[in-house]
């Protein structure tokens, strides 16, 4: 078959914030830059994105730098981080933040009009940029406004679904679109992987249908290394009631803004609950903890601003001995600041506007009046694509990752806020390495072959005649994931899921779409079931070799750190006969200079 | 809850033909109407075309007309629509038709990239950054939340009874342009375009946009009508006009 390619200096699969950043990048470069996205432009998950950035720009207080923030990432990351991301993130945060606003973005702001910043779990001075509860639609569209005019081609509502290799370098991408149907060939001499998360693996998730594992399987099909797969973030507030809206995140920001957790016999549960790492950084009383949300420097956080691995956990624990409510969530109270502050219920409407409206109009609960019911929601992968910290080049020489695809940042558990700063931070790297790499090395070449064989493969299940539907397995591997691979897991269970899921995966590969070939979401679902599968693979693989609990894995068979797993990640990749390999890694080693930073800070 | 019927808008691609087809699913507590189209599309229609993200209001994706109102599909509760009929939904008649109950909403992207983009002054101190007062961020906020659902577009009836894309950017461009014209640290000057290329006196503050949109924006009262004025002393101002007469220019 004849195919006219797309070509671009680089290439961007993914328009959220790390996929338009990069793309900004690009341009700036001088190079020709296409995006693809799976959505309409503006629309992808950064937009979802509530409390805000992190930034060590110290304008509420002044005590904070890179160097503090840094070593709360890999305190966060139970020191899993590759350190040298984790400096660079640090270090370059505040420049990225600043030079959004140079675009148009508006934060809110302190009295003397600079940049304010807000309170986080797990991060030692307010440190977070935002604007109200819905800093991610300011970013995303701060950065889409700025985009469009840089003559960036986007490409919408595109699906990519195989990488072009030549001779081992990626040379480009196979993509088809979802509204006509019709398959799109592209030739890069870059690639930059932007495309979020996993989270549609599970049933119980914040994230929305695109968060398929795209880039990850991209990646892994293409013969590049994943790493810290075992490493699900749980976010422990997402909405509980009613069944619909199960899984809708509910921001960090409510407990930054003074949210308290209950359980059904109204304890703070959490102050029984302080792990030693975090001891001397908590408060131990509520008076205490309420002089740090309203600005005391000499208050150390309450106990709701732990890391949400551990605050995840234990909502989990509350729930299974017995002290949930009715819905099988805990409690969670912001209205009760009106013991404090008299005009409580304007100040929480100011600040949490989009989740004063979210439970209004989805639950219809007040929450300047009533309590929230809340537990954990499958919210964001901290694993993916092995990337060089400088560059963000993968295994795969040309083929980026930036973002939540990419890992190596937050390591066990990533902090609320890093995300957005991370998206900024690596997606401008990724973008400006991808650029110079384009420039420096020649064209590629694509083969025929394989883009023929890749598009005959992608209208296997509409070809297919009397196969089981894609809705089915999907179903199933969600349920499947949700218990056996969730927060709490043991060998067991683990190895009776790799066993369910080869099953799904024999499945999968027989499965029919009904209808042709314009905006089918049946056929779509039929195509992502790859992706969906090697990801669970992957999180249950790299879950059993981690025999130890730490960050986000939980082991009830092992429920201790070791010593050996806090000094190793696990890598994913293709064997030789396509099979898994999974494997350990030692960490990245520590800069004497981050080493000495770490002990200085406890 | 129980059983409930559905009419829904089905066309196979942009040139076929359209029409209403009959579902029915059980509605439990709680559920929105993209739940309800969603189980649908799971049990007894695996094709049905529905372009949605987010599922919390935040994105703007699920934009449809449900009973005929221009709604969220993600933020209506099946709880407040009527049960003695069947609740119809089809996609948004203002654009055309790609399938079922997505349409083709390429023109807004369009129409944003020709309007004049975010300028900022200098920077306020040696550091590089800005100082802005927070009621200065407040005004613009409003404008800021749109989430770029279009529902406003869907309803203007400029857009959608005249067809005067050509003319006419619509409300949402409206509301663009104010944020970009309110913005604390802007310095370009959008009124010429507005008046010219972009139509704003072509809305006669019918306030249709204003009552549909989901973010609760008040697009007439606090974008448009304050962006009319601005055009109206910028180009019918008698001392302005006599400025220009005798200075030969246009008055900044």
């Amino acid at each position: 078959m004849e195919h006219t390619p797309y070509e671009y200096d680089v290439l961007v699969i993914g328009a959220g914030g790390a996929g338009l950043r990069a793309a900004i990048e690009v341009s700036a470069a001088g190079a020709s830059c296409g995006v693809i996205c799976k959505s309409l432009l503006g629309k992808a998950h950064t937009v979802m994105a509530e409390g805000g950035m992190a930034a060590a720009i110290g304008n509420v207080d002044e005590r904070d730098d890179w160097k503090v923030h840094v070593t709360d990432t890999l305190r966060g990351g139970q020191y899993l981080s590759n350190p040298k991301m984790a400096e660079i993130h640090a270090k370059e945060a505040p420049a990225r933040a600043l030079e959004l606003e140079a675009w148009g973005a508006l934060f809110d702001r302190t009295k003397d009009g600079r940049i304010l910043q807000r309170n986080f779990g797990g991060h030692r001075y307010p440190r977070l940029a935002h604007v109200g509860d819905r800093t991610g639609l300011e970013m995303i569209r701060t950065l889409q406004d700025h985009g469009i005019h840089r003559g960036i081609d986007f490409h919408m509502e595109y699906t990519v679904f195989r990488l072009l290799l030549d001779d081992g370098r990626v040379a480009g991408a196979l993509a088809y679109d979802r509204e006509r149907g019709r398959f799109r060939v592209y030739r890069a001499k870059a690639v930059v992987l932007a495309t979020g998360g996993i989270g549609r693996a599970f049933k119980i998730t914040s994230n929305s249908w695109e968060y398929t594992g795209d880039g990850h399987t991209l990646a892994y099909d293409a013969g590049a290394d994943l790493i810290d797969m075992e490493f699900v973030q749980f976010h422990p507030t997402g909405m509980v009631w009613p069944p619909s809206v199960r899984g809708i995140l509910v921001t960090e920001g409510v407990r930054g803004e003074g949210g308290i957790l209950l359980n059904s016999d109204g304890e703070r549960f959490l102050f029984d609950e302080i792990p030693a790492l975090y001891k001397d950084q908590t408060a131990d009383s509520a008076e205490e903890g309420w002089r740090y949300v309203i600005g005391d420097r000499d208050a150390r956080r309450p106990p709701e601003l732990l890391t949400r691995d551990h605050v995840a956990r234990c909502i989990v624990n509350q729930i299974k001995s017995g002290k949930g409510s009715p819905h099988g969530g805990v409690y969670l109270d912001i209205a009760w600041i009106k013991e404090k502050i008299s005009n409580s219920e304007d100040h929480i409407k100011k600040k949490l506007p989009s989740m004063y409206h979210q439970f209004k109009e989805l639950a219809g609960l007040d929450i300047t009046k009533e309590q929230m019911e809340v537990g954990p929601t499958t919210h964001y992968v901290m694993g993916g694509v092995r990337v060089d910290a400088e560059s963000q080049m993968s295994t795969v020489p040309g083929l980026y990752a930036a973002g939540e695809c990419a890992a190596g940042l937050h390591g066990a558990n990533r902090l609320g806020g890093n995300s957005l700063s991370d998206l900024l931070v690596f997606g401008q790297r990724a973008g400006a390495y991808a650029a110079a790499f384009a420039k420096e090395q020649g064209d590629v070449r694509l083969d025929d072959a394989a883009v023929d064989a890749g598009i005959n493969e992608a209208l296997e299940p509409l070809e297919r005649e009397g196969g089981e539907g894609p809705y089915q397995i999907q179903y199933e591997l969600q349920d499947l994931m949700q218990a056996k691979v969730g927060i709490v897991r043991v060998e067991s269970e683990l190895e009776e899921a790799l066993e369910e899921i080869e099953g799904l995966s024999e499945r999968a590969k027989a499965v029919s779409a009904t209808g042709n070939r314009e905006y089918n979401p049946g056929w779509h679902t039929a195509l992502d079931l790859h992706n969906l599968l090697v990801v669970s693979e992957a999180v249950t693989r790299a879950g059993l070799l981690r025999r130890e609990s730490r960050g986000a894995q939980f082991r009830d068979d092992y429920p201790q750190k070791e010593e050996h797993f806090g000094k190793v990640n696990i890598r994913v990749a293709r064997g030789a006969d396509g099979e898994m390999v999974v494997e350990e890694l030692p960490v990245e080693p520590m800069s004497d200079e981050l080493t000495r930073l770490v002990e200085e800070m406890g | 809850m129980a059983a409930t019927r559905f009419r829904i808008w089905r066309q196979d691609g942009a040139e076929g033909e359209g029409g209403y087809r009959d579902y029915t699913t059980e509605v439990t507590e709680g559920m929105v109407v993209l739940d309800a189209v969603h189980q649908i599309q799971a049990e007894s229609a695996n094709d049905l075309a529905v372009r949605w993200n987010c599922k919390a209001g935040k994105c703007g994706s699920c934009s449809a007309e449900v009973n005929g109102n221009p709604r969220l599909m993600c933020m209506t509760r099946m709880s407040d629509l009527p049960t003695d009929r069947p609740v119809t939904v089809e996609p948004m008649r203002a654009f055309p038709v790609i399938r079922d109950l997505v349409c083709d909403v390429s023109w807004n992207y369009e129409v944003k990239k020709k309007i004049q983009p975010f300028e900022p002054r200098p920077p306020d101190a040696e550091d590089g950054t800005w100082r802005i007062a927070q009621e200065d961020v407040e005004r613009v906020q409003e404008f800021r939340k749109c989430i770029e659902c279009f529902l406003c577009q869907d309803v203007c009836h400029v857009l959608r009874d005249h067809h005067l894309h050509e003319e006419f950017v619509g409300p949402r461009f409206f509301v663009y342009n104010a944020a970009l014209q309110m913005h604390p640290l802007d310095t370009g000057n959008r009124l010429a375009a507005l008046k010219q290329d972009e139509g704003i006196g072509y809305c006669n503050i019918t306030k249709c946009c204003t009552k549909v949109c989901p973010e609760h924006i008040t697009i007439t009262d606090n974008a448009i009508i304050p962006l009319k004025e601005r055009v109206v002393s910028e180009f019918y101002d008698p001392l302005k006009k006599l400025f220009r007469v005798f200075s030969g220019g246009s008055a900044a």
